[in-house]
């Protein structure tokens, strides 16, 4: 068998709407100590359709992906298969029934090669029970080309993007015969081309009659891209049908409970005087060329594609890498910035874009978190005074509405809305002048995202100067003052809030003019 | 009722309640061990390691680790005895310091190896392991320092005793006193959690992660050059193999005492316990009667023991956070 067996097609052409209901679960519960992660929950997934499981972070879809996967054992409900009753009790399980997820950070193996990869755990032996290279190469080439892959078999995981790392992870759920196919925000790594590739993709295997659940918080992706729609909260199926028959701020409102009737509140606000002035910022190999100005009480958005030298621009303004070139005007001085310590000194900080791998100490109380850019002022004679270190990180978390039981809670324990503040706080203890937001909502749940971006508004009309990197269209369109666009590593434009449209901002990110029009809207 | 949550969850605690009971079934067998006396000198005898155990856990904590304590000891330890029985008239705070500061200097190396070469620290301490005892070879030819070599007032400093108790152990309570202030009310101290923590989220915060480790080294090397002069005079001889794989020891301190290897958790009052666990357990079991040749297997099996315990406690901790997590959940859509 060279090529992947797609799902028998007989099913899902000839049999009524009834009939394509492929996976069913009716009733999961799952019980953790103290807490129903879900509480009788239903999910249909049909033969080639898309399905979209929605919900705040902590609403149960992880859980329930596990529980479809077999990592956990619900406590009570039933999962069925064409309509037969499955018990699944370990994921190997799980996956000879034709269940794989693709996870959000594709767990795969940087050193071996793409074809070892799609068969690890399952490779094709021979007699003697050795793995069978000429047949798992075979194999894995076929899938490859089945996916128009532009690579082979034989190439290393490590030297792969991203975008294709995901191509592999389809390929190993194809060659286990996958017949439900969980996707776990599959675009959130991904620039604009690669989540289209990617939707491809997906388009194919819908062809193939494969059930697909497709988890994202992108609503403009779930639009495109799914047929129906699954809403979970606090661990409860809210509703369930066909996106065609739905629109998005339905999907808001039962995601959250709650209208919400003002996603981005940026106040108007008057720009101040001139804190920071950019002139010909270079780096030998990120970025060339960057000039702007900003004022107290400015947001400025930067736009581009992953990997347009964004962040590595505003690493460098920060002091974590050198510039090659260029001069730098914080408050009307000139200002040279050799570490993060100079950058916080000159009043200038860094929000980064992972909070776990970036913002927080995890391990570390909260107060501990908070403190840690303002050490020298917490302490007296060279020794921190816990006193100054709770009454600063008491101010900062009710200014915040900060949610946690104890300051000296470890910081790893809250939810990542939370955390953010977390990081956020940290920052703003330093009382800057200019402050870098790099994908301030990244993975955060709708409730505080607005939290967030309010919280931002707010700071620019207290006069700070803000830099927002973002690379979600509404967060831009709707929070920046102005837009600076960039692409591979070149400041392309620097466009003014008024009149500006998400399509302009894609074109000018990609560089092409028949850009995407789905993203205009 | 919080607090006893908090006391039962610390490892501090626990350790010191897994002492006490060993001192419980030791004094069942041998009264005599846990009166005052004995346990003052079983500190006493524990002093080095405790010290040694601190300077260590400031390098764990940066997620490094120092192999070269041991052999640290041993050249700072011969090049200050040699240097007593060459000039008897130096002043002995003056070789005391002198000690330390070489020390200091040899974790200096440790430390600007990993910081500015960017080796891992397993390897570089690793070599220079090797290089300190071969240096401390080339120093005294393979010679001893003997008793009789060494001042007087060199070999009785750390047996002058204070309020009961011998300098060498008040300058153990010294260290722990200093230590355990530094560690969590310093900038440095916090610096030192903050970059084992998460050593990206420390740059961000302006916190130079390649010196903090470099100060990591240079505490180690310091108290490792302050034991050198103790070690030597306590023993009052000098040679090239003294202390030979005594910075296993010092890691298992650690270890027992809740530093994880894989950096930003620990405290010194954990390393302390640590070593006096393993103090007790050396001076102990000869007293009930185990052969030596068990101590060895014993101390190993506490040490696997005791990360099974740490590993436990991690993985209920992970339980925990879920729970929260799902409550939190629940609140935010109410």
């Amino acid at each position: 068998m060279t090529t992947p067996t797609p799902v028998p097609p007989a099913r899902a052409q000839h049999a009524s709407a009834q009939d394509t209901r492929l996976l069913e679960m009716r009733g999961i519960t799952k019980l953790f100590p103290g807490v129903r992660a879900l509480s009788d929950v239903n999910l249909t997934l049909r033969a080639g359709r898309v399905t979209a499981l929605i919900g705040e972070n902590g609403a149960g879809k992880s859980t329930l992906v596990k529980t479809m996967t077999g990592i956990y054992r619900p406590d009570g409900g039933d999962i069925r298969i064409d309509g037969a009753p499955v018990v699944f009790t370990a994921p190997a399980m799980a996956e000879s029934a034709g269940i794989t997820a693709i996870h959000q950070e594709t767990v795969l193996f940087d050193e071996l090669s793409v074809a070892e990869n799609i068969f690890a755990g399952h490779a094709p032996t021979t007699r003697f029970g050795l793995i069978d290279r000429k047949a798992m190469l075979a194999r894995a080439g076929a899938l490859l080309r089945t996916l128009d892959a532009p690579f082979g078999p034989h190439t290393r995981l490590k030297d792969l993007s991203i975008g294709q790392r995901h191509l592999v992870a389809v390929a190993r759920a194809l060659s286990v015969e996958a017949r439900v196919i969980i996707m776990d925000e599959p675009t959130a790594a991904l620039s604009q081309k690669e989540a289209d590739e990617l939707f491809a993709i997906v388009e194919r295997l819908k062809a193939q009659g494969r059930a697909i659940l497709f988890i994202s918080h992108k609503f403009e992706e779930v639009f495109r891209i799914a047929d129906d729609y699954a809403v979970f909260r606090d661990g409860r199926s809210v509703g369930a049908g066909a996106l065609a028959d739905t629109d998005q701020a339905e999907i808001v409102r039962l995601m959250v409970g709650r209208p919400v009737e003002q996603t981005f509140p940026k106040l108007a606000v008057t720009p101040g005087e001139l804190v920071l002035e950019v002139e010909d910022y270079a780096h030998p190999t990120e970025f060339d060329g960057v000039s702007f100005q900003l004022r107290r009480g400015e947001i400025l958005g930067l736009y581009g594609l992953v990997g347009a030298g964004r962040s590595e621009f505003c690493q460098s303004l920060f002091g974590i890498t050198r510039p090659s070139r260029g001069r730098l005007r914080i408050k009307g001085r000139d200002t040279v910035i050799r570490s993060p310590g100079d950058a916080i000194r000159a009043g200038l900080v860094y929000v980064p874009e992972e909070r776990g791998r970036h913002g927080a100490v995890l391990a570390m109380p909260i107060v501990d978190n908070m403190t840690l850019a303002t050490l020298p002022e917490v302490s007296r004679y060279g020794v921190i005074s816990r006193a100054r270190e709770f009454a600063l990180a008491r101010r900062y978390a009710e200014r915040l509405d900060l949610r946690a039981a104890s300051l000296s809670q470890p910081v790893g324990t809250l939810s990542g809305g939370n955390q953010q503040k977390i990081v956020i706080s940290k920052w703003l203890a330093t009382q800057p002048d200019i402050i870098i937001l790099d994908e301030p909502s990244k993975g955060i749940d709708i409730g505080s995202k607005a939290a967030v971006h309010g919280f931002i508004s707010e700071l620019a009309a207290q006069g700070l100067a803000v830099i927002m990197i973002s690379s979600e269209l509404p967060e831009i369109l709707g929070m920046s003052d102005r837009v600076l666009v960039m692409r591979e590593g070149r400041p392309i434009h620097l466009y003014d809030r008024a009149g500006l449209t998400a399509e302009t901002l894609v074109r000018a990110a990609t560089g092409n003019t028949d850009s995407h029009p789905e993203l205009a809207a | 009722m919080t607090l006893l949550n908090r006391l039962l969850k610390s490892r501090e605690a626990l350790l010191s309640v897994a002492g006490t009971a060993l001192l419980g079934l030791i004094a069942l067998r041998a009264p005599g061990f846990v009166a005052p006396g004995n346990l003052a000198s079983v500190f006493t005898d524990t002093a080095i390691l405790i010290i040694l155990a601190i300077g260590q856990t400031a390098v764990i904590l940066t997620r490094s680790i120092d192999l070269s304590v041991a052999a640290n000891l041993a050249l700072t330890g011969m090049a200050g005895a040699m240097l007593n029985a060459a000039h008897p008239e130096i002043p002995v705070p003056l070789l005391v310091l002198a000690s330390a500061a070489m020390g200091m200097a040899l974790g200096a190396v440790n430390g600007l190896l990993v910081w500015k070469v960017g080796l891992p620290s397993i390897v570089v301490t690793l070599g220079t392991l090797t290089i300190f005892r071969g240096s401390a070879f080339v120093l005294s030819g393979g010679e001893w320092v003997n008793t009789f070599q060494m001042s007087p007032a060199y070999l009785a400093l750390p047996r002058e005793t204070l309020l009961g108790l011998p300098m060498l152990a008040w300058l153990a309570v010294a260290v722990i006193g200093l230590a355990a202030l530094g560690f969590a009310r310093s900038p440095v101290g916090r610096a030192l959690y903050a970059v084992g923590g998460n050593p990206v989220a420390a740059v961000y915060a302006g916190i130079d992660a390649g010196r903090t480790v470099f100060r990591a080294f240079c505490v180690s090397g310091l108290l490792a050059g302050l034991c050198g002069y103790l070690w030597v005079s306590r023993f009052a001889v000098a040679y090239v193999d003294i202390a030979a794989g005594f910075e296993l020891d010092v890691i298992a301190a650690c270890v027992i005492g809740g530093v994880s290897i894989s950096g930003g958790v620990g405290s010194v009052a954990g390393a302390v316990l640590g070593a006096l666990f393993l103090g007790v357990i050396k001076n102990a079991l000869p007293v009930v009667g185990v052969s030596p040749f068990w101590q060895m297997s014993i101390s190993g099996a506490i040490i696997i023991a005791a990360v099974l315990l740490n590993t436990r406690a991690e993985r209920r901790k992970g339980r925990i956070i879920l729970r929260h997590r799902a409550t939190t959940g629940q609140e935010a859509g109410a």
